[in-house]
């Protein structure tokens, strides 16, 4: 094969495999959103903190990875339904800033907690992936960069399934178009948000599990949230789709920039693609138009 | 010519046709009232006379000035003030701030001045509160003048928001369902209110309404609308014996 | 109890209406005015910092809290004003024509990027000031040539009138001669029309364009001035901190000023000193606390940012009308003492509303 065509090859599956990443973390938040209305700047830390708690798992309990991966979901989903039901709630019926502030507000206080009780050494912890490359023809891919695409395939594919034929997908797609009419109906609201939570919070340590691997566990990852933000914005906000859409298309331009842009662009095209977007094409590639009625 | 003329305008949202060709006539010092049911299209008849939204089709002339596409922010300017149907008041001012940003339009300095908070200023803000003042004591909302909008009652708010429009020292009023969600004392003096803006202010006055009782009462002429389209103008009596109008709206 | 009888238009826009208020404030006056002469020069520095700080709180609360539009970026105009000071100085430029400079420059900025922010608004305004703020300090670490780069650039030093500005009581008095003149020009300004337009804005945007507010234009001017009076912040820190470096100036800056402005109380001015001040301090209130601690939870970074996190929920939750709401509560209680109502200031319950069709 073309050496050309193999390196574009390259870069792309590369790019994938973060936009990925990007993809499954924006996915998390476009759930709260649609469902809350709130904005989750804290899903970030919520990503970090599964990752430290998968390092404690296997480093420190000496856990099998295939044992701590699921057992840091279930722990931070819970700790995320937990959360919506006894803080977010709060401030329902209160302006989207609100939101913004308390969620910006809860990130402050789990990244001090895990810098507090963990130190802000980074650390590293193995998986089963790690190390392994599988070589198809000329390309080469590091297992762990198969192993999210295939994890975050499997994940968006089930999680569709999930909202669009089981009875409490179903109140969920509700719940997040109206939550009057869900309420009058029968469904459980309160009780659907925390789950929808929880459920963000499971996808966002899943995220952390698989992309700590590769960056290492340390406070920082929870910057992840800001290249997803771009993401949701590319691919239109509060379109489940346009978020893994989104954060495929950033993954892969930021791969591409870093070697076809000049300097350090790569660090900040994301940012560059959300200004962007935000002022061109406000709606995204797949979201919805917004519009007061007076 | 008519003191205010809206002529076949017309506008789509999509597939939907909001309005198809509505036209009427407004003399000066009258009271006129649009009636229909939801979705006749009467609050986008308002949107489209305030440049809310663009007409695909028709005009709209004031005393011969056509507003048809003035810039947004000129409508107050050319002598239009309007209230809404879901209160827009400023929840976070207090009723005197409100009333007194119904003054926005006339002159008050500039940037600097303001800052400063020079002599000139100062006398722009006496002038307005002074004008501000003779609406408070016109209302009766001298009890809630230095409170924050967010707690009053709503027949308050509802009588701030009318307050609010007329500080702009308007020619046409435009109400959109005034009444709304006001007990029978209240709609009582809202009509007392209707007719002393248009005798002793010299106002014209368009409203959106569902209170038959009070068209008959302050209207002088009624248009009926359903489905963008005029159903039936004429007299309050007329209209409200036009079978057109009783089979869409009123009922048998 | 207090009643506040007024017999003109002109009583009720005195800014000192009662006798206990005047006294007080010449009190506060009088302590700022002797205080580089008795307090030690550690303090004095920290005191001119809350200064800085609260200008620059100012600034955000202009366009955050009076305005509406939400900036988590706005330490990319406190970087803007500190690295154009620098820039001008070492070009040999005079102090005031420098500060007015860096400050029109930042200005200027803040029409640059509210031209394009006000097509949005609420959380999108919030993303793209977030993304701003980023891009400035990415493009102050990489332009070496005009920045110094990640390394740095020293801030030289400043004669007002011949007077250095090096000393620490010199400098102080900058700083609290121009955040008193700025702190005041803004009560002017919030009282007269402009100030009710950008509360207009911030309310609804429908009745204000009824009212004959040019919405857009109001909005480029908020942040216009907001970027001026955050830059003048920054022309000042760059005196104080004497060298420059990007990492200064990144999201925690504004994340800082963010929550100054939210737990101070939005749309107060005070509420913007109030919170500015207690932010200010609570790295040193954070430090004193430590040795009381054990070891471990006495790390540096992490409970800082803890505590941050903590308070701005504590606010959010408890008093989402920030201290300043408070210090209202406060006084309407003394006011009208004894016939204080308990549930004078309670919130109606408030149900979840869509703003999706903002």
């Amino acid at each position: 094969m073309d050496a050309q065509l193999v390196q574009l090859l390259q870069l792309a599956i590369n790019g994938i495999s973060v936009g990925a990443i990007y993809a499954l973390v924006a996915l998390g938040l476009t759930l709260t959103y649609k469902a809350t209305e709130v904005l989750n700047f804290a899903h970030g830390d919520l990503l970090m903190l599964a990752s430290f708690i998968g390092w404690g798992l296997i480093t420190g309990l000496a856990w099998p990875f295939w044992l701590a991966l699921p057992a840091t979901i279930a722990l931070v989903a819970v700790a995320t339904f937990l959360l919506e039901r006894g803080v977010m709630r709060r401030i329902a019926g209160q302006p989207q800033f609100a939101g913004v502030m308390l969620t910006i507000g809860l990130a402050f206080m789990i990244r001090g907690a895990v810098s507090m009780g963990f130190g802000p050494e980074s650390r590293k912890f193995e998986t089963p992936f790690s190390g392994h490359t599988t070589h198809f023809g000329p390309l080469v891919i590091a297992d762990l960069n198969l192993a999210i695409i295939g994890a975050v395939l499997v994940v968006t594919v089930a999680l569709f399934i999930f909202l669009a034929r089981t009875s409490l997908g179903v109140a969920i797609q509700a719940v997040s178009q109206d939550q009057l009419a869900a309420y009058l109906s029968g469904i459980r609201v309160k009780r659907v948000n925390s789950l929808v939570w929880g459920l963000a919070g499971a996808l966002a340590a899943l995220a952390g599990m698989l992309l700590a691997p590769i960056t290492l566990v340390d406070i920082s990852l929870w910057f992840v949230l800001l290249k997803s933000l771009a993401a949701l914005v590319l691919g239109g906000f509060g379109s489940a789709p346009g978020a893994i859409v989104g954060g495929l298309l950033i993954g892969l331009i930021e791969s591409f920039a870093g070697v076809y842009a000049p300097g350090s662009i790569k660090d900040v095209v994301a940012y560059i693609v959300l200004i962007v977007v935000l002022v061109v094409w406000p709606r995204g590639l797949l979201g919805e138009a917004h519009g007061k009625r007076v | 010519m008519s003191f205010f003329e809206v002529r076949d305008l017309a506008l789509a949202f999509g597939g939907v046709k909001a309005l198809d060709g509505v036209s009427f006539t407004v003399e000066a010092g009258e009271v006129f009232a649009i009636i229909g049911p939801n979705g006749a299209g009467k609050t986008t008849v308002l949107n489209v006379v305030t440049r809310v939204f663009a007409a695909d089709a028709g005009c709209v002339l004031l005393d011969g000035v056509d507003l048809t596409n003035l810039p947004r922010q000129q409508v107050a300017q050319s002598g239009v003030a309007r209230t809404f149907q879901n209160i827009e008041l400023f929840e976070g001012a207090t009723v005197l701030d409100n009333l007194l940003l119904g003054r926005h339009r006339f002159e008050h300095g500039g940037f600097a001045s303001q800052m400063f908070n020079s002599r000139a200023a100062r006398a722009h803000e006496d002038r307005s509160r002074a004008r501000v003042e003779t609406l408070i004591g016109f209302l009766d909302l001298a009890p809630y003048r230095n409170q924050r909008v967010a707690g009053l009652p709503y027949g308050v708010r509802k009588v701030v928001e009318l307050g609010r429009a007329l500080a702009t020292e308007p020619r046409l009023l435009l109400l959109d369902e005034p009444a709304s969600g006001l007990n029978p004392e209240e709609t009582r003096e809202l009509a007392f209110w209707i007719d002393d803006i248009r005798h002793e202010l010299g106002v014209t006055v368009v409203m959106i309404e569902h209170d038959m009782s009070l068209v008959s009462e302050v209207a002088d002429r009624v248009l009926a609308m359903n489905l963008g389209r005029p159903l039936a103008s004429g007299t309050p009596a007329a209209v409200q014996a036009h079978a057109d109008v009783i089979a869409a709206y009123l009922g048998a | 109890m207090r009643f506040a009888y007024d017999t003109s238009y002109r009583d009720s826009r005195r800014l000192l209406r009662w006798r206990t208020e005047r006294a007080a404030y010449a009190v506060l006056v009088l302590l700022l005015l002797v205080a580089p002469f008795v307090l030690p020069v550690f303090y004095l520095g920290e005191l001119t910092y809350l200064f800085i700080f609260a200008l620059a709180s100012l600034g955000l609360m202009v366009l955050t809290g009076y305005t509406g539009q939400v900036s988590l970026g706005h330490a990319a105009f406190i970087a803007i004003g500190a690295y154009a000071e620098a820039l001008l100085l070492a070009r040999g430029w005079p102090l005031p024509a420098s500060l007015a400079t860096a400050s029109l420059l930042a200005g200027a900025a803040g029409v640059a990027i509210g031209l394009p922010a006000i097509r949005v608004s609420g959380l999108y305004l919030a993303m793209v000031t977030l993304a701003f703020a980023i891009l400035v300090e990415h493009t102050l670490g990489h332009w070496s040539s005009l920045t110094g780069g990640f390394t740095g650039m020293a801030v030289p030093d400043a004669k007002l009138f011949g007077i250095s500005l090096a000393t620490p009581t010199g400098f102080y008095f900058l700083c609290l001669a121009l955040l008193a003149a700025v702190l005041l020009a803004l009560i002017n300004l919030m009282r007269a029309h402009l100030g009710r337009a950008f509360v207009g804005v911030r309310d609804s945007e429908a009745a204000a364009w009824g009212l004959g507010i040019h919405v857009p234009r109001v909005k480029v001017q908020a942040f216009a001035l907001s970027a001026a009076i955050t830059g003048l912040a920054g022309a000042l820190l760059a005196h104080q901190t004497k060298y420059l470096t990007p990492d200064g100036f990144g999201l925690m800056l504004s994340m800082q000023l963010v929550l100054a402005v939210v737990i101070g109380g939005l749309g107060s001015l005070r509420g913007a000193i109030l919170g500015a001040l207690l932010i200010g301090l609570l790295p040193s209130f954070i430090s004193h606390l430590k040795p009381l601690l054990p070891d471990r939870i006495a790390k540096q970074f992490g409970l800082e940012i803890f505590v941050y996190g903590a308070v701005l929920v504590g606010f959010v939750l408890f008093e989402p009308m920030g201290l300043a709401g408070r210090w209202q509560k406060l006084r309407a209680f003394f006011e009208s003492f004894p016939l204080y109502r308990r549930d004078t200031f309670r919130r109606a319950k408030t149900y979840m509303r869509s703003e999706r069709h903002r």
